[in-house]
């Protein structure tokens, strides 16, 4: 495994129902599984939930196995709804990143988020607004310090349906280019948030 | 927990439900007879869709769960390894059917997603309410197996115990997960087939004129054949002799209800299945099982960075009770602590091995939340 050790990574994907938030949870804990080999627990908020309620998916990744499956504080939030965003900003911890969906949530609860309208995307650039988790994806991977263009796509190609493929990884690959444009230089973004994850910060700050 | 990770074995990304399936599968699974309830039904559907694929694969959807597990008994007698997996409300139903199971001796798995009750309860949530009911649930005196599976790895692990128990042991086998557990998504391993053992129940090979179909033997199980199989043999829930047919005989009731209890006592050994985590100096153990156990490995770990003699022990093997494990535990700490899922079901059973010995502490929660590994730990630092 070339990857780099990681002491419980947590990732909180939220929304609405219906805009593809458990796929993404799927499709991208299964790359991160699979394709990377660490350790991951994939949860999801389970309940009578419809399409246009809250949706939530969390991921927690790990060079060790993990043993609570939960998310507790979170590293990288994202949140597509507005709701989802003021219900969940709370549980990321501080120095934590949070990937917004610009369109959609107007009013951010602080000034340090950054954000692209993915909605907008896959409706204007691929006319599929369904594709837009996909594009999420692509933008996460370029964000995740940990994660790889070329083995999250290998990953998006087994798990998908050929009938959706190509839209899909067209979608994946604008994700990743316009989080690369607009985002800047990952690692300077962690950095600012101060929270690339070291031996040191492995306390227990949640308790 | 951990497995050596090998290049040439199967990984999969998958939910505690699927992991169960995959469990049965490779354990000669080849019949499920059941109704789908929340949350379990992600197991009945995968298998809805796998078992027509497999040779003598069969599936079937019953009007309700007295019926599903009645259809797999069938399927059990047929010679077949049969189960059904269900919830709560299911599961008070499928009662009368596993004490039938008990007395016929007809080995079977019953998969229990446990979610909030009493009743319809939480259906969404998680619970382990169910524990007693699993051991105690079916009326008269019985005996019984019952497991538990805290992650996705050991839902597959152990749903392949559970066929190996029942097959070996002539006995209905229950597993008890969560709905965390069977909602998770995590990476499995998928067993070479030679890295598991699968244990096929013992047919009889005498000719079929002397066969006896509930003769006394020396481990207490008798040999099984199926029906059809040119053997005849009676099969009735009225207390039996053994040809198998009705009797109320002292000395045949007592010898039978012995025996039934006997063939799993004398081998506790292999039936008691639980995990150690940093019990060698342990002061502080957790006993815990399922999803809380989880909870409770990452609180003893972070009690021990705080200087803390943590330790835990996971029970898979809930009943029989593990009392070897257990008193070997009482032998070194001082303090035992039982977080559950519900208002103290296990503690119980601990509390009745330990018999005042050492100070037993319980954390009890029934709001369909899971307990955090915060609320472990804040009783770990305090004791």
């Amino acid at each position: 495994m070339k990857n780099q050790p990681l002491d419980r990574f947590e990732v909180r994907l939220s929304g609405l129902g219906g805009q593809g938030i458990l796929t993404l949870g799927k499709v991208m804990g299964g790359g991160l599984a699979l394709g990377h080999g660490y350790f991951v627990t994939q949860t999801q908020s389970y309940g009578p939930e419809a399409r246009g309620g809250a949706s939530r998916s969390d991921l927690v990744v790990s060079s060790n196995v993990i043993s609570y499956p939960k998310a507790e504080s979170v590293d990288l939030l994202i949140a597509l709804s507005q709701e989802a965003c003021n219900m969940y900003y709370r549980n990321l911890k501080s120095g934590g990143l949070l990937l917004i969906e610009t369109d959609l949530v107007k009013q951010p609860p602080v000034n340090q988020f950054i954000g692209l309208p993915f909605t907008k995307l896959a409706k204007d650039k691929l006319g599929l607004p369904q594709a837009m988790n996909t594009i999420v994806l692509g933008a996460a991977t370029y964000l995740l310090p940990f994660a790889q263009q070329r083995t999250m796509r290998k990953n998006l190609e087994e798990v998908l349906p050929p009938k959706i493929l190509d839209i899909n990884i067209k979608a994946f690959n604008m994700g990743f280019r316009e989080a690369k444009k607009n985002f800047g230089d990952p690692e300077e973004l962690w950095k600012a948030n101060s929270v690339i994850v070291s031996d040191e910060e492995a306390d227990y700050d949640s308790i | 927990m951990a497995r050596p990770r090998k290049k040439r074995n199967k990984e999969i990304f998958a939910l505690g439900n699927e992991a169960v399936v995959e469990g049965a599968l490779l354990a000669g699974c080849t019949f499920y007879g059941g109704y789908p309830i929340t949350p379990s039904s992600e197991i009945m559907e995968i298998m809805a869709q796998r078992l027509p694929l497999i040779p003598n694969g069969s599936f079937i959807q019953m009007e309700d769960e007295i019926a599903g597990l009645g259809s797999v008994i069938g399927a059990s007698l047929a010679g077949r390894k049969a189960m059904t997996a269900t919830s709560g409300p299911g599961f008070s139903l499928m009662q009368e059917h596993l004490g039938y199971g008990c007395i016929t001796e007809t080995p079977l798995v019953i998969v229990n997603v446990m979610r909030g009750g009493p009743s319809t309860g939480l259906p969404t949530s998680p619970a382990q309410g169910d524990v007693q009911q699993a051991r105690w649930g079916t009326h008269g005196d019985h005996s019984i197996i019952v497991l538990s599976a805290s992650n996705v790895q050991e839902c597959l692990d152990n749903t392949i115990e559970a066929f190996n128990l029942a097959e070996k042991y002539r006995t209905p086998v229950i597993l008890l997960i969560d709905e965390i557990t069977a909602h998770t998504r995590e990476k499995i391993i998928i067993p070479n087939p030679d890295e598991y053992e699968v244990f096929n129940r013992i047919v009889p090979t005498m000719p079929p004129e002397w066969y006896k179909p509930y003769e006394e033997t020396v481990r207490g199980v008798p040999p099984m054949p199926a029906i059809g199989s040119g053997y005849r043999f009676h099969v009735t829930g009225l207390t039996h002799d053994t040809n198998g047919f009705p009797t109320s005989r002292p000395d045949e009731v007592r010898e039978l209800n012995e025996r039934l209890f006997r063939k799993i006592d004398q081998f506790l050994h292999d039936v008691q299945l639980v995990d150690e985590v940093d019990t060698e100096d342990a002061e502080i153990v957790v006993i815990a099982y399922g999803t809380v156990a989880r909870s409770a490995e990452l609180a003893v770990k972070q009690a021990r960075d705080l200087g803390v003699k943590a330790g835990l022990l996971k029970l898979s093997t809930l009943f029989p009770y593990p009392r070897k494990a257990t008193e070997r535990i009482m032998a070194k700490a001082n303090t035992l602590v039982v977080p559950e899922m519900n208002m103290g079901q296990i503690s119980r059973e601990v509390k009745r091995v330990n018999n005042g010995q050492v100070s037993v502490r319980t954390i009890n929660k029934v709001d369909g939340q899971i307990i955090t590994p915060a609320e472990i730990l804040k009783v770990l630092t305090r004791v």
